[in-house]
């Protein structure tokens, strides 16, 4: 049978007590596709996640899985009856079982043979056949990590679910691990779901972000949307880097500000509000020994391939810029750079975070 | 789309049920053993008043004020002897320091009525003591010279003072330890002493702790039936057992479990409010770092060691030396068939109810990390509460419903069947095993929570998502992690069962003996020579879960800096 989505979260709150971790949360999953909830901790992400597996009940709504109800606030599909499979932050990996033992936990129906053929079949696939007969302590954080995605594989869940899957890796591991896990999902086309709060690991796996504050998704959209346009000051101001300018709206596509007019596609046409914030990114300020605008650095953060400048205008406004990482200025130095925005992204003034959220949940 | 259809729905209840049948479990289990806590308080509030009149008026004071004086006797003896030792060992460094950190836990293994037992013989006037002094001055006899009375208000402070004050010293050193460097650092630089420092900063830092430890010493003090009344001190659970046991009114035994209950209450409510203040009074940062320490020369090295040795000596070595001579010299006649059948009924009811309790405080503790909830943690609470109950007062709680259940039941089935069914809960070992597993619940469910938080919660989650139930993941995944804890509780229940006198005493069945009732039998015929193999064995038994706790504290303060500073390094590092 072929369905529209595989999961449906329809409107779901929980509670802890009085407080609502997730509070009416809404949306769909189609099969095969990869979606991320990414938001700061405390934003109910995780309890989402909860209420998909089945250990967290709910107070409002209801969870379907292929279409037949899993959680409504009366009744539970327990956890072990979904046909989930769950990876974690901290792996929870069985510490007393080896390698092989552990991906084979969940294949406790199938025949001797047939399962170690698939627990074999999945440690070749992702580069651990070598170490099947370790035990977990023996591994490296990134080898558990490709274990707990095995073990969680292997029973061919319906539906994977990932919790901050790489938040306990070193940086360069994680950005491998998750190209391997993203080729790996697409190539068996996995229905996974995953929560983090870094944007970098939604963006590699991502193809929708849900972006999330108090118990809601403010935005859900693709990861290239949410971050050049962001429908909220706190998606704007939670996804990158950027700084707000003030300015006043001259026209449909234009902005007039102390940079000089800037123009670009206007994300928000029904803006009534004159006077307005616009959005600029370090991407949208490139070095340029022509450019009009003429800047002194005031702070410098090395990044390696590029160097992300922190730059005031002689006006004090500040700006950030990232430069290749031969543009080696020292704090102090003036620079001149040029603006080249796609999209405007523009807020009106005044607006605060918490209306900005409103407006956009709305 | 949406719809639950019936096929679903029938499969959803069924698992509601399952859920539930974890939460129904644990609330039973906690409704249990709390049974005989509910009992005593029912009759307290439910007793007529003229009992009440009739008992002030006659022996109730005596017995208060027996109490009384015993516990604040015993209070102060443990204090002195576990706060000196405690900061003798963390902040001093003398000889011998660090075998001292563990020798001075071994008096724990001793329990109060044993050592009275062994201090009567040793001192009393024909004892070896006293016969030294005699053919040393020359004196023939108890008329020539004066001798302290070892039977008496004050023997029974000094000799529960030795053997209770470990629990103040572990509590107090833990303090101690993991007291701010940083507040005796100010403390020094601004010009305090040693002593300065230990009054103005470590003594009120550790003030909770001491409070707890003080709470739990007083608390096996007011438990404590055999020494008491081998020394004719009649405190109120001497009064327990003469009122009910001897002149056979188990109401006024009743009333005077109820005033018991009331010192309870304030030990744990001491207790509790202590264990809060614990947490204000340990800030968090900088706690690992090594503490200063005095170096200790002289006469004050020699009184330090001193200070520590005395309770070794006095609360441990001594009274086992003068039972191993008289197990020696008694042998022949202790190490008879019956011995055998009590140590035989000892292992088999301390097995059992260990066993019991670990059950029990696997249900609870897991009910409570399924579900978690008020409700469960209020049910964890309840159960826990008999740790508090005096012996004495829970054997009350325990016969009252036990025997209002065999009565009842007893007179149905003679009414409908023509049978006498007699006594089926009271009175046989059936009430013993269930007094242990109330008394000694709180030691496994600690134990088993303890051993639960260490494992991840998505331990948890990655096997049911697995396709394990509850159950399953338990006993395929937890179990085999917290193996070790399981077994502490098992044994530490263990030991505690086969040292408990006073309820044993009171719910045994009619010419049933345990090796605690054993030597508290003999003791009482005055036949100390023939109690020793029973106490020297309670004695043994007794220290498996001391040497549990000093491994527990060997692995302390300069190991857990270490693992601190390699945990930062790899922190670092990733």
């Amino acid at each position: 049978m072929s369905i529209e989505y595989l999961l449906e979260v329809d409107n779901i709150t929980c509670r802890y007590g009085q407080d609502r971790a997730v509070d009416g949360l809404n949306f769909d999953v189609r099969p095969g596709s990869v979606t991320c909830l990414l938001g700061p901790s405390g934003c109910g992400k995780t309890t989402a996640l909860r209420a998909i597996a089945g250990f967290q009940a709910l107070a409002k709504g209801e969870i379907r899985i292929e279409g037949e109800p899993v959680s409504t606030p009366l009744q539970l599909v327990p956890p072990e009856r979904r046909q989930l499979g769950m990876v974690f932050q901290d792996h929870a990996l069985f510490p007393h079982l080896k390698v092989a033992d552990n991906v084979a936990a969940g294949l406790r129906h199938q025949d001797e043979s047939l399962r170690r053929q698939t627990v074999n079949g999945l440690l070749e696939r992702m580069d651990l056949n070598a170490l099947g007969d370790r035990f977990p302590h023996e591994l490296s954080g990134g080898q558990q990590q490709r274990v707990a995605l095995a073990r969680a594989l292997a029973p061919r869940p319906r539906l994977l679910l990932m919790d901050e899957p790489f938040s306990n890796l070193d940086l360069d591991l994680r950005e491998r691990l998750g190209v391997e896990v993203h080729d790996l999902l697409k190539e068996h086309g996995i229905t996974a779901v995953m929560v983090t709060h870094d944007q970098y690991d939604a963006f590699v796996l991502g193809d929708e972000v849900g972006i999330m504050s108090q118990g809601n998704i403010l935005q859900w959209d693709t990861p290239y949307n949410v971050y050049h346009e962001p429908t909220s000051r706190f998606v704007a101001d939670f996804i990158g880097n950027g700084v707000f300018i003030r300015g006043t709206r001259t026209g449909d596509r234009t902005v007039d500000t102390e940079l000089g007019v800037i123009e670009g596609t206007l994300d928000r046409p029904a803006l009534t509000s004159a006077l307005v914030d616009v959005l600029i990114r370090p991407d949208d300020v490139l070095p340029d020994p022509d450019g009009a605008i003429s800047a002194r650095v005031s702070r410098k953060a090395f990044k390696g391939a590029d160097i992300l400048y922190t730059l005031t205008l002689p006006s004090g406004t500040t700006l950030l810029s990232l430069f290749p990482s031969h543009d080696n200025f020292s704090v102090g130095d003036h620079v001149r750079v040029r603006l080249n925005v796609d999209h405007l992204v523009v807020f009106p003034i005044g607006e605060t975070v918490a209306e900005s959220m409103a407006s956009a949940t709305a | 789309m949406g719809e639950i259809t019936a096929e679903s729905l029938s499969k959803i209840r069924r698992i509601s049920f399952l859920i539930d049948r974890w939460t129904m479990s644990s609330m039973l289990l906690a409704g249990f053993v709390a049974l005989p806590v509910l009992t005593v308080f029912a009759l307290a509030f439910g007793s007529t008043s003229d009992i009440w009149q009739h008992l002030l008026s006659t022996s109730l004071p005596h017995y208060l004020r027996n109490t009384l004086y015993l516990m604040a006797g015993v209070g102060v003896a443990v204090c002195v002897l576990g706060i000196s030792t405690a900061w003798l060992v963390t902040m001093c460094r003398f000889p011998g320091r660090k075998v001292f950190e563990w020798l001075l836990l071994l008096p724990l293994a001793m329990p109060a009525y044993v050592i009275a037992y062994a201090y009567t013989d040793f001192l009393e006037y024909a004892g070896v003591v006293q016969g030294l002094l005699r053919d040393l001055f020359g004196w023939q006899s108890a008329r020539d010279y004066w001798f302290p009375e070892v039977r008496s208000l004050g023997g029974a402070i000094v000799f529960m003072g030795f053997v209770l004050y470990p629990y103040v010293y572990l509590l107090t050193r833990t303090a101690f330890l993991e007291q701010s460097v940083n507040m005796i650092e100010v403390s020094r630089v601004l010009g305090r002493g040693a002593w300065g420092t230990f009054f103005s900063v470590s003594l009120p830092s550790a003030r909770p702790a001491i409070a707890v430890g003080l709470a739990l010493a007083l608390m096996e003090t007011l438990n404590d039936f055999g020494t008491v009344d081998y020394f004719a001190v009649e405190t109120l659970t001497v009064g327990v057992f003469d009122v009910w046991l001897g002149m056979g009114n188990l109401a006024g035994g009743a009333q005077i479990a109820v005033v018991m209950m009331l010192f309870v209450v304030a030990l744990i409510t001491l207790e509790h409010i202590s264990r809060r203040h614990q947490r204000y009074y340990q800030p968090a940062s900088s706690r690992l770092k090594t503490l200063p320490t005095y170096r200790l020369v002289g006469w004050k090295r020699i009184a330090a060691i001193g200070v520590c040795v005395t309770p070794v000596l006095c609360g441990f070595l001594v009274p086992v030396l003068v039972l191993g001579e008289l197990t020696w010299a008694y042998f022949d006649e202790s190490w008879t068939p019956e011995f055998r059948t009590y140590v035989f009924n000892s292992c088999l009811l301390s097995g059992v109810a260990a066993l019991i309790a670990l059950l029990v405080a696997i249900v609870i503790a897991y009910g409570r990390r399924l579900q978690g909830g008020r409700l469960l943690m209020f049910a964890a609470r309840i159960a826990s509460l008999g740790y508090a109950l005096p012996g004495a007062v829970l054997a009350v709680g325990i016969i009252v419903p036990f025997a209002a259940f065999d009565n009842a039941f007893d007179a149905w089935m003679r009414a409908h069947l023509g049978i006498s069914t007699g006594l089926i809960l009271s009175g046989t070992v059936t009430a013993v095993v269930f007094g242990y597993v109330v008394r000694f619940l709180a030691i496994a469910l600690g134990q088993v929570e303890a051993s639960l938080e260490k494992v991840s919660p998505s331990m948890d989650m990655a096997a049911r998502t697995l396709g394990y139930r509850a159950g399953e993941t338990f006993v395929r995944y937890h179990a085999p992690l917290i193996r070790g804890g399981l077994f502490t509780a098992l044994m530490i229940v263990f030991v505690d069962c086969m040292k408990e006198l006073p309820a044993t005493l009171i719910l045994r069945p009619f010419n049933f003996d345990t090796l605690a009732t054993h030597v508290y039998e003999f003791a009482s015929d005055e036949m100390l020579g023939e109690a020793a193999l029973g106490s020297l064995t309670i004695v043994t038994v007794g220290l498996v879960p001391v040497l549990l706790l000093t491994r527990m504290i060997s692995n302390s303060r300069e190991h857990r800096i270490q693992r601190t500073k390699r945990f930062q390094i790899s922190e670092a590092t990733t």
